[in-house]
């Protein structure tokens, strides 16, 4: 039996180091310290469910293919779309997002991640506001004040709490939970509430209306005696919470920035925490999902200089969500092929974004049996990034973590990289040949 | 002034970027000209010709020039972008981005606007006869500086966060509006004749917000007083009206929303 130590997990934005897989005859046998979540994940390595031959549908449904065929199918595909949308690509490697955006500039399409529909809007105020921000480390030796915001680690991250921010005893923080302070601050009491010391509950979509009187507090000025659902004496004592404390931390999930407000719900929090500082030391972190999402981010904007929803089809970078980000360009019926690469669109879209993604041509790298796969008119399968081959993530602090190989991908199977320089080979062949 | 007519013959599939169809790049051209001006489609590049018969003549100089679009151009982006003088008339819907960064002349629509539209204006005068979409004169992704001047007037309603870090100019809705008008808005002045959606004002630290009915007004605004037929901007509007400053969540705050009391 094999034991591989100190194995990352490829499952969500917290990006765990710790994990220690056993390994026997190409099975996993166990996936120590992993969470529920991760320790399904590296499980699933030994489940049958998985294409390992690209399918391409035909007339009689789909058939069973060879990799070179498929990847002249896609190379083709994208070469006659006038504005072809390359998304996904938060679940893999950063050496294969990069070849991906190389082949959006090659192929003058528009690159997307799942960014646009999850923490897209915390970009966009943090281009608006800034960004006052610190790694996990220093959350763990330092904060003694937590807030969630929209957010519930309890079940989207695990892990979160007992490394970095409830639990963890800490360089300044001894004694670890008892000199930790925790507020959520949720539409209801969910399971992180549960553990926390305070717990505001704000009325659905009135998140903004409650930055605003935090705000509005912390500056001397004077508030109804109710705001968003919630009390004036729980927020000036959850206020009176962050401003005497000596590290505070607001982490910060889709509950707020998918709420009515989006990127101002953002924006107005940022805005938030530098008003505090003024008091003590605040910082705030997006509580980001998929595992190297954030790794898109920092790898796009490092090639285009944007990091996410950006349009090459004029042959140079234009970025504007809202209009170069996917579900915009779907809905719109603005683009006219989709090459998806590790995510699921098709379960995750608008039903009219869907509806154009079902009309135009499709195709998608994907491990799994996904609806997306069997949406898409081509599907090719890939080795499992962070398993199955290794790679560059980024944790949800901007902390970029090699993730380990630790069993063969079954027979046939290229990771995304491979992939993705096949077919951008492909695509430059056809241009200079046609 | 001359006037060049352009008749939408074809729709794109994918969407047009037509920063040609201006009155500075028609100027001095033929019709001919003017036909096999690069516009794009997707990554294509495509002739203007290709979407629109063009007919009419256009003037000795930018001032000089009036194009009017007869059809629907909801999916072309970018016309007259940068504008400094002449004339567009849209008899029909406007796709995004229209007369963004533009700094004079005039630009008429008889239908909708679509979103980003007017983005950083400087100048010139804008009338919209339908529903103008949002993001209508606002800043530009990241810019802390918005439209700085001229005047949009919007017949029907106006979409979510117009005038965003609105610096100048004025805009007139004189429907309703959705949320967050005037967000981060630093000057300038903005009428809503029908009802705006709560958090108009956002963040705003200097500037002028007339509305006529408001959905709710954020914690941070301090109501100041009652008015009788207040004279705002040099305008006189009739009837009672309450005066708020805000916003006080930022300690910069020294905007003012006029509410009208029913």
């Amino acid at each position: 039996m094999e034991i591989h130590t100190d194995v990352i997990c490829p499952f969500c934005g917290t990006l765990c180091d710790d994990i220690e897989v056993h390994v026997e005859n190409g099975r996993v046998m166990e996936a120590l310290n992993a969470c529920k979540l991760g320790n399904a994940k590296f499980m699933s390595m030994n489940k049958k469910n998985r294409h390992i031959v690209p399918m391409v549908r035909g007339e009689d449904g789909f058939t069973e293919t060879t990799i070179e065929d498929a990847v002249e199918r896609v190379a083709r595909m994208l070469v006659d779309a006038k504005k072809p949308l390359l998304y996904g690509w938060a679940t893999t490697e950063c050496e294969a997002q990069s070849v991906g955006i190389e082949l959006a500039e090659e192929v003058g399409g528009v690159i997307d991640s799942c960014a646009s529909v999850c923490h897209g809007p915390s970009v966009l105020a943090i281009q608006d506001v800034g960004f006052p921000s610190v790694t996990l480390g220093e959350v763990k030796n330092r904060a003694d004040l937590d807030i969630y915001w929209g957010s519930n680690p309890m079940h989207a991250h695990p892990r979160h709490m007992s490394r970095y921010s409830r639990y963890p005893r800490g360089y300044f923080r001894e004694r670890g939970q008892q000199d930790r302070t925790v507020i959520v601050i949720d539409v209801r009491r969910t399971d992180t509430a549960g553990i926390a010391d305070k717990f505001l509950q704000v009325s659905p979509g009135d998140d903004y209306e409650l930055v605003n009187a935090f705000r509005t507090l912390l500056n001397g000025g004077d508030i109804p005696d109710e705001v968003a659902g919630i009390a004036k004496k729980d927020i000036a004592s959850a206020l009176e919470l962050m401003k005497t404390c000596q590290f505070g931390m607001l982490f910060f999930g889709v509950g707020l920035t998918m709420s009515p407000g989006k990127h101002r719900n953002i924006d107005n929090a940022i805005s938030l925490v530098v008003d505090l500082n003024k008091y003590t030391k605040f910082n705030l972190i997006p509580m980001r999902g998929h595992y190297n999402v954030t790794g898109f981010s920092e790898v796009l904007t490092w090639q285009s200089g944007f990091p996410f929803g950006v349009d090459y089809t004029r042959g140079y970078p234009q970025y504007n969500p809202g209009e170069t980000t996917s579900v915009e360009l779907l809905s719109r019926g603005e683009v006219d092929a989709v090459f998806v690469v590790g995510s699921d669109p098709a379960a995750n879209f608008p039903k009219k974004a869907v509806e154009h993604l079902a009309k135009i041509p499709s195709a998608v790298i994907e491990p799994h049996e996904t609806p997306t796969t069997y949406l898409c008119d081509l599907n090719i399968p890939s080795a499992i990034a962070g398993i199955e081959v290794e790679g560059t993530a980024y944790r949800m602090d901007n902390v970029p973590i090699r993730m380990r190989k630790i069993m063969d991908a079954p027979a046939g199977l290229y990771s995304d990289r491979e992939i993705l320089e096949m077919i951008l080979l492909k695509v430059r062949e056809i241009k200079n040949g046609a | 002034m001359k006037e060049i007519i352009l008749k939408v013959i074809s729709q794109p599939t994918v969407g047009l970027e037509a920063e040609n169809i201006a009155p500075k790049v028609f100027a001095c051209k033929s019709s001919m000209e003017i036909a096999g001006l690069p516009i794009y489609e997707g990554n294509r590049e495509r002739r203007l010709g290709d979407f629109f018969d063009v007919s009419g003549e256009a003037g000795e100089a930018e001032a000089e020039t009036r194009i009017v679009i007869e059809g629907d151009v909801r999916l072309t982006k970018r016309i007259g972008q940068g504008m400094r003088a002449g004339e567009i008339h849209i008899k029909g819907s406007a796709g995004m981005h229209l007369g963004s960064k533009m700094r004079g002349g005039k630009v008429t629509v008889e239908g909708d606007c679509e979103a980003f539209c007017f983005q950083e204006m400087r100048g010139g005068v804008v009338h919209i006869k339908g529903n103008a979409g949002n993001y209508l004169g606002s800043a530009t992704r990241g810019n802390w500086r918005g439209m700085r001047g001229g005047t949009i007037t919007v017949d029907g309603n106006a979409g979510s966060e117009i005038a965003t870090f609105m610096k100048g100019g004025k805009i007139h809705v004189k429907g309703d509006c959705a949320s967050f008008a005037g967000v981060h808005m630093n000057k300038g002045f903005i009428v809503i004749d029908g009802r705006a959606e709560r958090r108009i004002g956002a963040e705003m630290i200097g500037g002028t917000i007339v509305a006529n009915e408001v959905e709710a007004m954020l914690a941070g605004f301090k109501p100041v007083e009652t008015v009788k037929a207040p004279e705002i901007e040099s305008e006189k509007f009739t009837g009672n009206y309450k005066k708020y400053s805000g916003d006080h969540a930022d300690s910069r705050a020294k905007g003012t929303v006029w509410v009208k009391i029913q």
